[in-house]
């Protein structure tokens, strides 16, 4: 008798699976043993699969849950914290922000228009599961050197899939930063975040509920593409990577945008009891996670799931990542309704199995069980480590004579406007469709943080109010200092925001780390995380979802290490929105600085990195107290209308930030240097370079038409001050008597460079 | 004042537009699905921005194919208004209701941003209503295919015919389009297809409030 293809395939993968073949799988010896411990029996091909994607780092957080589970995660205004598709904030009336950020970085090196474009699509169904609309999107990206042969073509690529899956779903894509360092040249790093707004009593979660209740596959078909992508995510890059393509799923925004309005749609009724999408490790995440989160069973029906091609095995079906499908648990009884909603959409609808109470997962194929797993196993039981890990921190104070060379102001000006690292972004976001959905009110070109109108909060006379969205991690920082680095990024992000015009509300983060089974790796990780709860806590601005993406190295080398924070905020009135463009005849107001100041922080700064060509040396201190304080000045004295631009003087330092201001209406300033600086003697030239680049923090530049009061309040606040200038409209920047130079050689430095190199 | 807005799937700019013409006229638009196959008596037809049926196979092309297409030729035969946006100015170079075509951007990359537009002098039109030759009018723009195309003798006819309503500054083209259009009127004047955005420049906080200069003078001339 000729078997069949298929029944070939049913024989193979019930059979006992080996230990070789688990290692292939990427499980470890000691994981597959305590498996075949605690069940009392060797799993087959199938089961051993969907263990070795339940325990990946990328499903089960084994290195980092520890550490993760001290993070503070609630507050007045949390209404879901870290564990669901994504974390939920009250924005007030009867509003909720539903956010969240996640990493694609190893698909987007293997193939950068897929993965960046299926990151896209991935995060933004985290957030339209919760029941949101989603509003913004942002991104974080690193790549390798400028000159290195694969960053032009991954830049491309990257941000041709962004725009490609942000522009054709018709979602704005806002803001994000972009850095460019050796260590990425060949691990990429594509961080996505998305935001959506979703009404306070109208919130979905994946919980299952109710034996008995129907499971629904709903999307697109499921393909053999992204087989064990959440594995291949999960470990170290080597130089036969590009074999590991057909591991990158394929986007496909259009079916995006029908699941997203069908759900939607679906969601207005009554009929969803619980919902999750199936993005890293498929279905066996979303059945497993959905049965487990509801203390239930679920029994699915391998035959009934929709798939694009014939002959797929229970294993590839399980294991494929396959784009833009959910799946959800409905009310007995609603089905109708449901597929009629998906059928207006042409979208596949199949009730795939049932809620059960056996506590297990069983999974059918051709009416045989080929999988029969407890569910304690897969999520509770899963491997937990304590890594060994050492703290480490650059306490090596450079002074600025150590760090500065003899060249002009002007001269250094010059090659950090012109640096890739700083220069202008046009070349990408103009690829994003950044106005779509008609409620951007700031990309993050023209504020330090991106703001959105929040959609129906406008009433009469009102304008309406705004979300400010800011993602930041100075990674120089981080490398010296895990723990004060780390605790920086989350001030800085709250700063952009507050320069905006907003007040921070909570955080997402992507934890982008090497391999964690190294000690200094794990010492990164968890000096991250202790700084991020020291400064979340400090500004109340918790956690509430978040992402890790370890084993970002390749042939041994790590990455550097990227923790980025995702804040956002609220503006109670977008008239208020602060811009940070200056306008001519402003007066030029540093908070945070006096005029005794006549030198500053070099080491560890920008200036080091595009001067000397590294980073390293004590990175600047903090004080929150003080950084509090000037925030809640700026909001202050906003709220006064005193203000009516303002940029945070962060990489470069004052000088390089100040001409961001003046750029866009290509203004001039005659910069009043403090009176040191008159008669400076040519061996103090490092002090003068120290005020101008150094990366002092707690400083913010603001622009006002009424100098004396704000003068008058910071006094009276206890805040620092020092008048930089006068605005005007000749475009000639005058540093004092000791060097001068025209804005529009500066905008030409600046907008010229990316397009210079992307031709 | 009765509007409509034709929804394809894949539009993406369908309620901009319907919350910018409720704005301005204070009249809510229908929302006209793309499987309908008969379009009420309406004043005026919007066809939205998008990436309907995901722009796939060309922009436009699996749209103009719709269920609804036939009735809005009814509509467009009987005189009404139609206006075409971005992905909509697409589906109706598609469907023949325009001339001309429109390819890929000349720097093959997507293109977002505002762009100043020269408002032209055109044949009797309710689109150019609001607005003076020569005037200029900056409205955002968002695409990849907004190149527009068309042969010397076509280009001539448009000109003489009144038929181009804007044109892209010559110093600021955006895509390469032939002798800089950026939106083109039919034979009687009543079919705007248009690449910019006019419904993404009417609030304050935009970067232009033009729009409301536009959809104002249009509104008023339908209600008229």
């Amino acid at each position: 008798m000729r078997v069949s293809r298929e029944q070939e395939i049913a024989l193979e993968e019930t059979k006992n699976c080996t230990l070789e073949k688990a290692i292939e799988m990427g499980l470890s010896k000691d994981e597959f043993e305590l498996i075949c411990k605690k069940l009392k029996r060797t799993p087959n091909f199938v089961e051993t699969g969907i263990f070795s994607a339940m325990y990946s780092e990328h499903c089960s957080y084994k290195s980092t849950k520890k550490w993760l589970k001290t993070l503070p995660t609630s507050g007045k205004q949390v209404i879901q914290g870290p564990g669901e598709n994504a974390g939920v904030i009250d924005v007030g009336d009867d509003n909720a922000i539903v956010f969240k950020i996640e990493s694609h970085n190893h698909p987007s090196f293997i193939e950068p228009y897929q993965g960046a474009a299926t990151g896209v699509g991935g995060i933004l169904r985290d957030i339209f599961t919760m029941g949101a609309r989603p509003i913004a999107l942002m991104n974080v990206l690193r790549f390798g050197e400028e000159n290195n042969f694969l960053t032009k073509h991954l830049l491309n690529g990257v941000v041709k899939g962004i725009g490609g899956y942000g522009n054709c779903i018709g979602i704005p894509t806002i803001g994000g930063e972009t850095y460019f360092h050796k260590s990425y040249n060949k691990n990429i790093l594509v961080n996505a975040m998305a935001v959506g707004l979703a009404k306070k009593n109208k919130i979905f979660y994946s919980a299952a509920s109710g034996v008995g209740n129907p499971v629904i596959y709903v999307g697109a078909k499921t393909g053999k593409d992204g087989i064990h992508g959440a594995t291949m995510a999960s470990a170290e890059f080597s130089d036969d990577t590009q074999e590991k393509k057909p591991t990158v799923q394929v986007g496909d925004p259009f079916t995006g945008k029908l699941l997203l309005e069908a759900c939607l749609e679906l969601m207005e009724t009554d009929s969803i009891l619980s919902i999750q999408d199936m993005g890293a490790a498929g279905l066996t995440s979303s059945s497993v996670e959905m049965a487990s989160k509801g203390k239930l069973g679920i029994h699915i029906d391998l035959d009934k799931i929709p798939l694009r091609e014939n002959n797929m095995s229970g294993y590839e079906i399980m294991l494929s990542e396959s784009q833009e499908r959910m799946l959800m648990i409905l009310k007995q009884g609603s089905e109708k309704k449901a597929e009629r909603i998906f059928e207006k959409w042409d979208l596949d609808f199949s009730i795939i199995g049932k809620i059960t109470d056996t506590e297990k997962i069983t999974l059918l194929k051709n009416n045989k069980v080929i999988c029969n797993l407890p569910l304690n196993l897969l999520v509770e039981d899963a491997p937990e480590y304590h890594r060994d890990y050492k703290l480490t921190s650059n306490k090596n104070q450079l002074s600025s004579k150590e760090v500065a060379i003899d060249k002009s102001i002007k001269d250094i000006l010059y090659k950090i406007l012109g640096h890739v690292n700083f220069c202008s972004k046009k070349w990408i976001y103009e690829q994003y469709d950044s106005s779509v959905m008609g409620d951007t009110i700031l990309t993050s070109n023209d504020s330090d943080a991106s703001v959105v109108k929040i959609h129906g909060t406008e009433k009469n006379h009102f304008k309406g109010k705004g979300l400010a969205i800011s993602t930041d991690c100075t990674s120089r920082y981080v490398k010296n200092n895990p723990e004060e680095g780390t605790s920086l990024a989350v001030v800085e992000a709250a700063r952009n925001l507050v320069c905006s015009g907003a007040t921070p509300m909570a955080v997402t983060n992507n934890l982008n780390f090497g391999n964690p089974e190294k000690s200094e790796i794990m010492g990164q990780i968890v000096g991250s995380i202790l700084g991020i709860k020291k400064s979340c806590e400090f500004f109340n601005t918790p956690v509430v979802s978040g992402n890790v993406s370890l084993y970002n190295e390749t042939n041994g080398k790590s990455i550097m290490p990227a923790p980025i924070i995702g804040m956002v905020g609220i503006i109670n009135d977008i008239e208020k929105v602060i811009n940070l463009h200056a306008k001519s005849k402003r007066s030029i107001l540093v908070l945070g600085q006096n005029e005794n100041k006549i030198d500053g922080w070099l080491g560890c700064s920008f200036y080091q990195e595009v001067i000397h060509d590294k980073c390293d040396g004590k990175i600047p201190s903090l004080n929150l107290e003080k950084e509090k304080k000037l925030m809640d000045f700026l909001l202050s004295i906003n709220s006064l209308g005193l203000i009516d631009g303002a940029h945070d003087v962060s990489d470069g330092g004052l000088l390089p930030c100040l001409i961001e201001m003046l750029l866009k209406k290509k203004l001039g300033i005659n910069v009043i240097l403090p009176k040191f600086f008159d008669d400076l003697k040519n061996e103090d030239f490092y002090k003068l370079h120290g005020w101008c680049f150094g990366e002092d923090q707690s400083r913010i530049l603001i622009s006002t038409e009424d100098k004396q009061k704000v003068i008058e309040l910071a006094k009276e606040n206890e805040i620092e001050i020092f008048h930089l200038g006068q605005t005007n409209s000749s475009g000639e920047i005058l540093l004092g008597k000791l060097d001068r130079f025209s804005i529009k050689k500066c905008y030409h430095i600046y907008a010229n460079k990316l397009p210079k190199i992307m031709i | 004042m009765r509007a409509g807005v034709i929804v394809f799937p894949g539009s993406n700019c369908d309620r901009d537009v319907i919350i910018a013409l409720k704005t301005i006229s204070n009249f809510k638009p229908k929302i006209l699905w793309h499987k309908e196959t008969e379009i009420p008596n309406l004043d005026l037809v919007v066809v939205p921005g998008g990436f309907s049926f995901g722009d796939y196979l060309r922009c436009g092309a699996i749209a103009a194919k719709s269920p609804i297409i036939n009735s809005l030729k009814d509509h467009a035969s009987r005189g009404g208004s139609v206006l075409g946006i971005c992905n909509g100015f697409q589906i109706l170079i598609e469907t023949k209701l325009l001339p001309g075509t429109l390819i890929t951007n000349k720097n093959l990359n997507f293109v977002c941003k505002d762009i100043s537009l020269i408002t032209q002098k055109t044949r009797p039109s309710p689109f150019t209503n609001g607005l003076t030759p020569g005037d200029k009018v900056n409205f955002p723009i968002a695409h990849n295919d907004g190149n527009y195309f068309c042969d010397d003798e076509l280009t001539k006819k448009l000109h003489n015919e009144g038929q181009i309503a804007f044109k892209y500054s010559p110093n600021d083209n955006p895509n390469g389009s032939v002798d800089n259009i950026a939106g083109v009127l039919s034979e009687n004047g009543r079919i705007l297809g248009m690449m910019p955005h006019p419904e993404r420049a009417i609030e304050n906080f935009h970067s232009s409030q033009d729009g409301k200069l536009f959809f104002n003078g249009l509104i008023k001339h339908l209600l008229g």
